[in-house]
């Protein structure tokens, strides 16, 4: 018997927030064959058989009401159950999915969105009330949704359902990337008349409801009816094994055929063995050190700059990462739309920090930085940053904290810590970071002619020049911003060698991650 | 008799009552609350408010545990705070896995841990005593995480005869017992390295005592004078080790939970703690202080029964 009086997410929710994005190929939103992973790399869909896929979980907790989804292990199930209106591709741009298509007034503030003809699990089609209600339900301000904060550019008092399968919405602003929003983490379409959704969940997705035993077990069977093509697999059971060794071992005993999030040295040891196959999914999570640009010593811009300096980012993506992954530019989102490449890539240089660290009046400079085991690489990453720091004088003193309340500790507290995030697109990583009424201001930057820039790119309807926009408001972090990133880690899965038609250019909560509707067991 | 059953039970009473503050003042005291925990990578601080307020989490801290208790005394051990789902089926279901580890593994315990000291002890010095002693001081110092990992390798990885988990078969884990036994050899490896020891000691010490020699001086059969008149004595001590051994299983054993995938009570502890989900912690905690006042006492009951002119300080 679920309660609906708390949603809200549980704590391992950083690992749901954090998506990943491949930096090629924008995958179609119908998930064609190309680019698979497994031994033999497709070949033709075979019908049947049942899939268990191991996943870290909740507990007890666990629950499968969509708009909840806050772990990876809720969002694949959600995502077998539900669909959104739309989901992001590998570059992490919106793919219509239950929009067939959208299309916006002049000046960006209204936008007609057209459902495809589909069907719920029950029979009933999915119509524009069920997209309002699931929308209202989850900006409820009574709750407290994890899309909420996505959803707030639209005036859901405003907006109706002009027909059946059309929806006008009304937006409180001009916002050019309102696809953005359609596909945003947990904005899934549930019906209107939903019940229990523990006990029979009713989504529109290519699974339907089988059984759920909170933090064990949850098995969904086929959707015939599924409206981008029935599912190749009979049965998906979502198992729930919260330790990275027991998940191996499962996949090693052929207790499960696939094994979500495992660790590069994991990866290593199996990579190329021909006993199981690993799939890594290339720019997946953002690694960072925030400087709070709001307080000394890192409200001198100089001092900044030094700090970028001062990384080596290819001895960090070695040491903390363990060498599964690459590095980055300072700047989020690399190889996703508009993700600024042109830039030089920074690389340590050690005489130029000192030098800058002194102009500012730095020198003998001592800071705190707040790391965690909150995340894999957190305090690897930390003591790594310390040496580098350590031979421009500076020196770091490592503060390690609650894993548990990591994430709001850092958000005002402290000068300088360590950061991670999943792919979302550029535009959704500066409005949730980067603004002066952003929600989440790790770095607190906040500048009005920043934030200025942000609402002309939302007002700029041709894309080439919305790109420039962004161009420019990454030139400006790239130069002065407060996250030094130095890395994108990639995310590890494993699969028996019978499991065929894993997308690779699949950064973890795009639309192609975890997506079982397209994989076979050969 | 009564009297001291009387005592401990009070006394145990009181204990569970300060095992319960404690444990509330201590999950208080934790950095963050259970909606900072949920909130996760979205701190976002007005949502943090709303959760806490949906939570009850804005009222007073003695508020909170006045009425949890006020719940208690009817039965009622609140919800989560996290699902909103019952305590009392958090602690159902995870008291299910943990209860048959513990019924099997103690199953096994007592007379592999009883035979091995006792025979030990009758061999005392002498070859079979070394190799006992010198084995169950080995494995015992081995710890569990290490000694699971290295039967998983070895009889689930590399020779495929047991399964390496008990992944995906949930609450049907009798239904498949091949997945047990691993678990259990974990369980079993230190308690009896433990208690067969413990027997041995207090067997060679009994056999040794005056009142044995006596018993043999007087003709009483050798096999008579070791069990009735020098293994009782050396029981004394090994029943209350044994009670701390189920009081250790059935509170969950997290090291093994975890790495065989078996949801039992620690891995709900776990969870809650990390999750700042209060009202299953303190359920949990009643829980394991209700376990651990009635397994000392029926320790203590055993011991004085076996031993009465030894008295037991209540």
């Amino acid at each position: 018997m679920y309660d609906e009086r708390f949603p809200g997410l549980r704590r391992r929710g950083f690992l749901a927030a954090t998506t990943g994005a491949a930096a090629l190929a924008l995958a179609g939103c119908g998930g064609g064959t190309d680019d698979k992973a497994g031994t033999g790399s497709g070949g033709t869909p075979k019908r049947g058989g049942r899939l268990r896929a191991a996943f870290a979980g909740g507990g007890a907790s666990e629950t499968l009401d969509p708009h909840l989804a806050n772990l990876f292990a809720d969002v694949a199930r959600a995502k077998a159950l539900y669909d959104k209106l739309a989901d992001y591709g590998a570059d992490l741009s919106a793919q219509p999915r239950l929009a067939e298509q959208w299309q916006s007034n002049k000046t960006l503030d209204r936008w007609q969105v057209t459902l495809r003809e589909a069907t719920f699990h029950d029979g009933k089609p999915v119509t524009a009330q069920d997209v309002l209600h699931s929308y209202r339900r989850i900006a409820d301000p009574k709750q407290a949704f994890r899309a909420k904060a996505s959803l707030e550019p639209i005036d859901l008092d405003a907006s109706r359902a002009t027909n059946a399968r059309t929806v006008e919405f009304v937006l409180k602003r001009p916002t050019a990337e309102f696809p953005n929003i359609l596909a945003a983490f947990g904005a899934y379409i549930v019906p209107e008349h939903a019940g229990d959704f523990d006990k029979k969940p009713i989504g529109s997705g290519p699974f339907r409801f089988v059984s759920f035993t909170p933090g064990r077990s949850a098995v969904f069977r086929r959707n015939e009816d599924y409206w981008d093509g029935a599912p190749h697999l009979d049965e998906i059971e979502f198992v729930v094994a919260n330790e990275e060794s027991a998940r191996v071992n499962a996949l090693l005993a052929g207790q499960v055929e696939y094994a979500h999030e495992l660790n590069p040295t994991t990866a290593r040891a199996h990579e190329g063995r021909g006993q199981i196959e690993i799939v890594r999914l290339r720019n997946s999570a953002m690694q960072a050190f925030c400087m709070k640009t709001d307080r000394p010593p890192f409200d001198d811009k100089r001092v900044r700059e030094a700090f970028f300096l001062i990384a080596d980012r290819k001895e960090l993506v070695a040491g903390a990462l363990s060498g599964a992954g690459e590095v980055g530019n300072d700047l989020f989102g690399k190889g996703y739309e508009y993700y600024a490449g042109g830039l030089p890539q920074r690389e340590q240089d050690l005489d130029r920090a000192r030098a800058l660290l002194k102009q500012a009046g730095a020198e003998k400079l001592k800071v705190t930085l707040d790391t965690s085991a909150v995340a894999a690489g957190f305090t690897e990453a930390a003591s790594i940053f310390r040496d580098q720091a350590a031979k421009a004088g500076v020196t770091i003193d490592v503060k390690t904290g609650s894993k548990d309340s990591y994430w709001s500790d850092i958000l005002d507290g402290g000068t300088l810590c360590c950061y991670r995030s999943g792919a979302m697109p550029i535009e959704a990583h500066i409005s949730q970071r980067l603004l002066t009424d952003s929600t989440t201001n790790a770095t607190q930057w906040r500048h009005k002619d920043f934030d200025a820039l942000y609402q002309q790119a939302q007002s700029t309807r041709d894309k080439t020049e919305r790109a420039a926009v962004y161009e420019r408001m990454q030139r400006r972090l790239y130069t002065e911003g407060g996250f030094l990133i130095w890395g994108f880690a990639d995310w590890i899965l494993g699969t028996s060698r019978k499991v065929r038609g894993v997308e690779t250019k699949a950064p973890a909560n795009t639309l192609d991650w975890a997506r079982f509707d397209k994989v076979w067991l050969a | 008799m009564r009297s001291f059953v009387a005592r401990r039970l009070t006394l145990g009473l009181v204990q569970i009552v300060a095992v319960v503050l404690l444990v509330f003042a201590l999950t208080e005291a934790l950095p963050g609350d259970a909606a900072v925990a949920l909130a996760g990578d979205q701190p976002d601080p007005a949502r943090i408010a709303a959760i806490r307020e949906a939570m009850d989490l804005d009222r007073p801290a003695y508020e909170r545990l006045a009425d949890w208790a006020a719940g208690l005394l009817q039965g009622d051990f609140g919800t989560s705070l996290t699902s909103g789902r019952p305590v009392a089926q958090y602690i159902a279901d995870g008291f299910g896995p943990s209860l048959l580890l513990a019924t099997l593994t103690l199953a096994l315990l007592v007379p592999l841990g009883f035979g091995l000291g006792v025979l030990a002890a009758r061999h005392e010095g002498r070859l079979i005593d070394r190799l006992v002693s010198s084995v169950t001081l080995a494995v015992y110092a081995v710890p569990e995480f290490a000694l699971g990992v290295l039967l998983v390798t070895v009889f689930a990885l590399k020779l495929a005869w047991l399964p390496p988990t008990a992944v995906g078969y949930g609450t049907d884990l009798i239904g498949h017992p091949a997945v047990l036994v691993l678990p259990v050899l974990v369980l079993l490896s230190r308690p009896v390295c433990s208690l067969s020891r413990l027997v041995r000691a207090g067997m060679v010490d009994a056999l040794a005592s005056p009142y044995a020699a006596h018993a043999r001086r007087y003709g009483v059969p050798g096999a008579r004078v070791r069990y009735a008149h020098a293994l009782p004595n050396a029981l004394a001590p090994a029943a209350q080790q044994l009670a701390r051994t189920i009081d250790w299983l059935l509170c969950g054993v997290i090291v093994v939970e975890a790495l065989f995938v078996i949801p039992g009570l620690g891995t709900v502890l776990l969870n809650a703690v990390a999750e700042r989900d209060v009202p299953v912690v303190q359920g949990l905690a009643v829980v394991f202080g209700v376990l651990t006042v009635v397994l000392n006492l029926g320790a203590d009951v055993v011991a004085y029964r076996l031993t009465p002119r030894a008295g037991v300080a209540a």
